[in-house]
């Protein structure tokens, strides 16, 4: 048995869904498992987060996230806490945080993992854009991971309400200071936790066509994607780019509209659970990975899906 | 201002990547480049030298004698000088930091150092944050935007969801790019005949600190993933083939 620590993240105020995966790998093991939450009120959490041990509440006079004042804060509860493993998302703030924890304590950090042994400090990575996998073991008193969303099965909170604990933000100097956050105008469903996808290619022709693409995304409360061509041409913003240079998205499902299947897009998405193809080309490379293909014009297929799509979810 | 692009030679994006005796990769027949964030990294620091008169670029690779070639692609884009840390062997994260810190900070006046938002062979996503640990820097990654008076820098940076943070530090710091920070140049003919004068500087990896016995972070194996089976194509008219579609992605794929 292990002390686990992990980090769980608040997005505007509310319990991310990859929490669970975390969640759910951590209690697996009989571990301790201790839960950081950054809020000035953990009361609503509570429920989620049956089965830990205790919850660590962190507050302070202004919780905004401060990468520095983040880093130094849980570093600190892992210290005193004594957690030989410490877990959080690979999201973007994840990212961020981890490594900064990592160069703190001095400890190894696996990022991005599919699968983390508690017991053993081993976990298994994509590397080489997910062409490979790779098994690292991380030595040293204690452990870094963050997992990959959308892969750790989720199972019910269940077991013993937690004690809550507290910790003061750490408030020292903050070099490099976040000013602002600005949002987007329209509010996108971030990639990388989508559980389903709907992305365009070159094909696409122009910017105002991503239109057809939305309103198919609309009914399945889908995020809209992009290829690489698509976002060099203009016609989708760049944190829209699926594949090597862009995001790893890995939802239930992922529609390719018009994209051919380039080596680079799809080591982005292809742990996609199911892949379905629209192309007009029925040599395109996309139909060898596709689960599902369909050879026709985009512009007739899509809207067409949609109509169905409606019909049959309501 | 002395200013730094960390780089890292990766295989061709397009390469098909093979398992070698468990823990490497087969070479044979790769073709290396420059890691895609890296140049645009190394796109960032020409642009702040041009900003900034009086400025230089230095080029950083740590590995072995092949990474020669990704510092002579920077020196042929523009950078001043290269330096090669010679390393065969198989560093973590902190290591590397440890290496590429090391040259950094023996130079007193360094001021940004651009590096990749990770490398896109090992993935691994924390070089840049480690090297700010380091050389105790602020740092920002994922940067789609940056802009610099020499004195502090400002940068947005991708937090999903098409948000973006804005962060303000002061130089010297780390920056971390991210694809739409910019376009990379390509090099220039002349750039390519000035790349070949320039001497590249050769740190030897045990000079820096690092070592492979100090890695915290050691691989113990890789593997190929399983392979999607092949897909079928959905014969027949636009109409009927969307509504075996939505069946099948309900009752085979059980998705919707
Ligand atoms: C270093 C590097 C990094 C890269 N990183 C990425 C990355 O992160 N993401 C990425 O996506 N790419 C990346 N690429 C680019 C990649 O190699 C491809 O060029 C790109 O993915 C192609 O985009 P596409 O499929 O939209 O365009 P194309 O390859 O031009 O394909 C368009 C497809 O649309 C089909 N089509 C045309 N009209 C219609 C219609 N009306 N209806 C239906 N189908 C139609 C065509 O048959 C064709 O198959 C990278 C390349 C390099 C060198
Ligand atoms: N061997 C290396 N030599 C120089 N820079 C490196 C090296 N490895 C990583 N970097 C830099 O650190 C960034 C992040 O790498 P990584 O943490 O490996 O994903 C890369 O984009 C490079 O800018």
């Amino acid at each position: 048995m292990a002390n686990i620590g992990l980090y769980i993240e608040l997005k505007d105020g509310s319990f991310k869904k990859s929490n669970r995966e975390l969640l759910s790998l951590a209690r697996k093991g009989g571990h301790a498992v201790h839960a950081v939450v950054f809020c000035a009120d953990v009361q609503p959490f509570l429920e989620e987060m049956q089965g830990v041990q205790s919850v660590i509440q962190v507050t302070g006079a202004d919780l905004a996230y401060q990468p520095e004042r983040y880093a130094r804060t849980l570093a600190k509860v892992i210290e005193e806490y004594k957690l030989e493993a410490f877990l959080g998302i690979y999201s973007a703030q994840g990212k961020d945080l981890f490594p900064r924890l990592a160069a703190l304590l001095k400890a190894g950090l696996v990022n991005d993992c599919l699968a983390v042994d508690l017991e053993k400090r081993q976990a298994v990575k994509p590397v080489y854009s997910g062409k490979l996998l790779a098994e690292y073991q991380v030595e040293g008193e204690r452990a870094l991971f963050t997992v990959r969303p959308n892969v750790i099965p989720v199972e019910p909170a269940a077991g013993g309400t937690p004690q809550v604990k507290s910790m003061t933000l750490d408030a020292g100097e903050a070099k490099a200071r976040i000013v602002e956050v600005i949002q987007s105008a329209s509010r996108k469903i971030d990639l990388t936790e989508a559980e389903v996808i709907v992305s365009g290619g070159r094909a696409m022709k122009a910017k105002e066509n991503f239109s057809i693409l939305e309103d198919l995304a609309q009914v399945l409360n889908a995020g809209v994607g992009a290829s690489r061509a698509a976002v060099d041409a203009g016609f989708a913003t760049s944190d829209m780019q699926v594949g090597q240079t862009g995001k790893v998205v890995n939802p239930k499902l992922y529609i390719a509209c018009g994209i051919s299947g380039a080596i680079q897009h799809f080591v982005g998405m292809k742990t996609s659970k199911i892949i379905v193809a629209v192309n007009k080309d029925p040599e395109a490379p996309i139909f060898k990975k596709a689960d599902y293909g369909i050879v026709g014009d985009l512009f007739t297929v899509v809207p067409l899906l949609k109509e169905e799509l409606k019909k049959a979810l309501g | 201002m002395n200013i730094y692009a960390c780089i890292k030679q990766v295989p061709d994006t397009e390469a098909s990547i093979l398992v070698k005796d468990g823990r490497s990769i087969n070479e044979t027949n790769i073709k290396w480049i420059v890691s895609p964030y890296d140049e645009y990294a190394i796109e960032e620091a020409l642009k702040l030298k041009e900003k900034l008169p009086g400025s230089k670029v230095t080029a950083i690779c740590l590995g072995p004698d092949r990474v020669q070639n990704a510092l002579r692609t920077a020196l042929a884009m523009g950078a001043d000088a290269a330096v090669h840390i010679e390393c065969a062997a198989l560093l973590d994260a902190h290591n590397t930091a440890r290496a590429l810190a090391h040259v950094i900070g023996a130079d007193k006046e360094f001021g940004v150092i651009f590096l990749g938002r990770q490398a896109i062979d090992d993935d691994a996503s924390q070089v840049h944050l480690m090297l700010a640990g380091e050389l105790s820097l602020p740092a920002a990654t994922n940067v789609l935007a940056f802009s610099c008076d020499g004195q502090k820098v400002r940068v947005e940076r991708e937090i999903g969801e098409g948000a973006r943070e804005v962060i303000e530090m002061p130089v010297p710091c780390v920056v971390a790019a991210a694809k739409g920070l910019n376009t990379p140049r390509y090099a220039s003919m002349m750039g390519i005949m000035k790349a070949k004068k320039i001497e590249i500087r050769k740190v030897p990896l045990a000079e820096t600190g690092a070592d492979e016995t100090r890695n915290r972070v050691r691989l113990l194996k890789l593997s190929s993933p399983a392979e999607k089976p092949q897909g079928r194509v959905i014969p027949g008219e636009p109409a009927a083939v969307v509504q075996e579609l939505v069946k099948l992605l309900r009752e085979e794929a059980k998705v919707l």
